[in-house]
């Protein structure tokens, strides 16, 4: 089955770091974006945001927006959960449940300390006892794949540098992104190694942030402000530990990426423009290949000489990505929001020319262990 | 004995036959009786076919670096004060990936596909975190 929803409005809030809280980033956010559809808050009938409160979820943020919605939903899968909402929102939309689905974010990882890639990973869970005693980071899980991806592939530093060399480039045309100067491959090898092979600059940067999305049945195009994106398929997977036997060079997109293709009756030669979670160069490279836009293995070659950049054969995060723009720790939503921009054709100096299908991937958790990810095809309507 | 101040296990009922046996200086592996897999990390019930009826065996502890990263900053407790350190998962000859640390080596000369073997860290009294250095 086809999906039938619109994403009719997006926004994502303007600041790096901020003294406003997530929650008012969150309702500045889905103001701006029903405003961006042509809608209000009245129109909202479907709420969905990921579980910030262990145990409660959505119930704090829904309370301070004063909401009334009939469906509700707080998946959260990490970074990619507002990719899945946007799935989730589309499903419910297709069954009846809800007609107006609000999808917010709000982070405040930057100026409340957040050392979101280099503390201990801890989840509070059974399986920290197996995991979390080894000064186990973030950025240490992802480096792992990195440096297998080396030893199968002969994948080098230089290449994986390329992902954060042409993200700048993106990031100097956006203006709100946090970093802007252009960096050379010469720069990422020589910052500071943090987890080996990864330095500080094939890591992504902490801001504060936040956005909101909304998606609406296709009945209510003709009463939008602009020209809504239409979603034409979508799809998600979660890659774990495996009971012990995990390859962890295949990433879940191995297998939200072909099943949202297929639904969408497109291939990776269709898609003009891609927004792949970047929260290490690792994640871009290992998501390209299982995405299929390369052969795996094959994603050091990919990535260099300009293909993924303004110009290339599939230019990539735009907006300048986690690694140079923001991430305030699950980024997912900023993909959805360049992507449908780039549809829009509201992208300006960082416009993808005739750009008519993009694709979002979102990843969340770590590649190193377990993690989530989530496919969106999106066209214009 | 300095104290250790890196985090601890936080050990359950059920995982408890695990962690008695680390304080003997043995790590165990689970093998179903109902399909024969074998896992790791241990739990309840089998990850292949979910039968409750998992046994224990004793690992030889010897097995290969699948892969590793040798961490020079960090925030996380206890390391610090050990940069760098190596963070690995390691393939057990039983087929199963660990993850735990490479010690006891020059963090420059652990290489992917190297052979090490079980040692543990003895934290304190009944406490004992499996480790892995050169075989």
């Amino acid at each position: 089955m086809k999906p039938q929803a619109l994403i009719a409005g997006v926004h994502e809030f303007p600041e790096r770091k901020t003294t406003k809280s997530m929650l008012e980033i969150q309702a500045l956010s889905a103001r701006a974006a029903l405003e961006d559809a042509g809608l209000t808050k009245s129109d909202v009938d479907g709420y969905f945001t990921v579980a910030s409160n262990p145990g409660i979820g959505p119930l704090p943020i829904v309370d301070y927006l004063n909401l009334n919605p009939k469906y509700i939903d707080g998946t959260t899968i990490g970074g990619s959960s507002f990719v899945a909402h946007v799935n989730h929102a589309a499903a419910a939309i297709a069954e009846g449940r809800c007609r107006v689905a609000l999808i917010t974010y709000g982070s405040t990882s930057r100026s409340s300390g957040v050392a979101v890639g280099t503390r201990e990973r801890i989840s509070g869970d059974y399986l920290d006892q197996f995991e979390a005693l080894f000064g186990t980071s973030t950025v240490g899980l992802y480096a792992m794949v990195a440096r297998r991806h080396m030893h199968e592939y002969g994948t080098t530093s230089e290449q994986l540098a390329e992902i954060a060399v042409a993200t700048r480039t993106h990031a100097s045309l956006n203006p709100l992104a946090l970093y802007r100067d252009p960096i050379s491959v010469a720069d990422v090898l020589k910052s500071p190694m943090i987890s080996a092979p990864l330095h500080l600059l094939d890591c992504c940067v902490i801001t504060d942030g936040g956005g909101a999305l909304v998606v609406v049945h296709p009945d209510l195009a003709r009463d939008l402000r602009k020209a809504p994106v239409r979603l034409l398929g979508s799809a998600e997977a979660i890659a774990h530990t495996s009971a012990g036997r995990r390859d962890f060079l295949v990433s879940a997109a191995a297998e939200s990426g072909p099943r949202a293709f297929a639904e969408a009756g497109v291939s990776p030669r269709d898609v003009q423009m891609a927004m792949i979670y970047d929260s290490f160069t690792i994640t871009v490279l290992v998501t390209l290949e299982d995405l299929g836009f390369c052969k795996k293995g094959q994603g050091g070659a990919f990535v260099s000489g300009g293909r993924i950049a303004l110009g290339g054969e599939l230019p990539i995060n735009t907006d300048g990505g986690g690694l140079s723009s923001n991430h305030p720790g699950m980024r997912g939503i900023f993909l959805v929001v360049e992507a449908v921009k780039q549809l829009r054709g509201e992208c300006g100096e960082r416009q993808v020319k005739d750009c008519r299908v993009a694709l979002v991937h979102g990843t969340g958790g770590a590649l190193g262990n377990r993690h989530s990810g989530a496919t969106l095809i999106l066209g214009r309507n | 004995m300095t104290e250790y101040t890196k985090p601890l296990p936080e050990i359950t009922a059920e995982s408890k036959p695990f962690w008695d046996a680390c304080a003997r200086h043995e790590l165990l592996v689970q093998e179903c009786r109902a399909c024969r897999a074998v896992q790791y990390y241990p739990r309840g019930v089998c990850a292949a076919c979910w039968s409750a009826d998992v046994e224990y065996k004793r690992s030889t502890g010897r097995g290969r670096v699948y892969t590793f990263t040798v961490t020079h900053r960090t925030q996380a407790r206890g390391f610090r004060d050990e940069l760098p350190y190596v963070l690995a998962w390691i393939e057990l000859d039983e087929g199963v990936q660990v993850m735990s640390n490479i010690v006891g080596v020059d963090p420059a000369t652990v290489k992917i596909g190297m052979p090490v073997r079980v040692t543990f860290d003895d934290v304190k009294e009944g406490l004992s975190i499996p480790k892995f250095t050169a075989a």
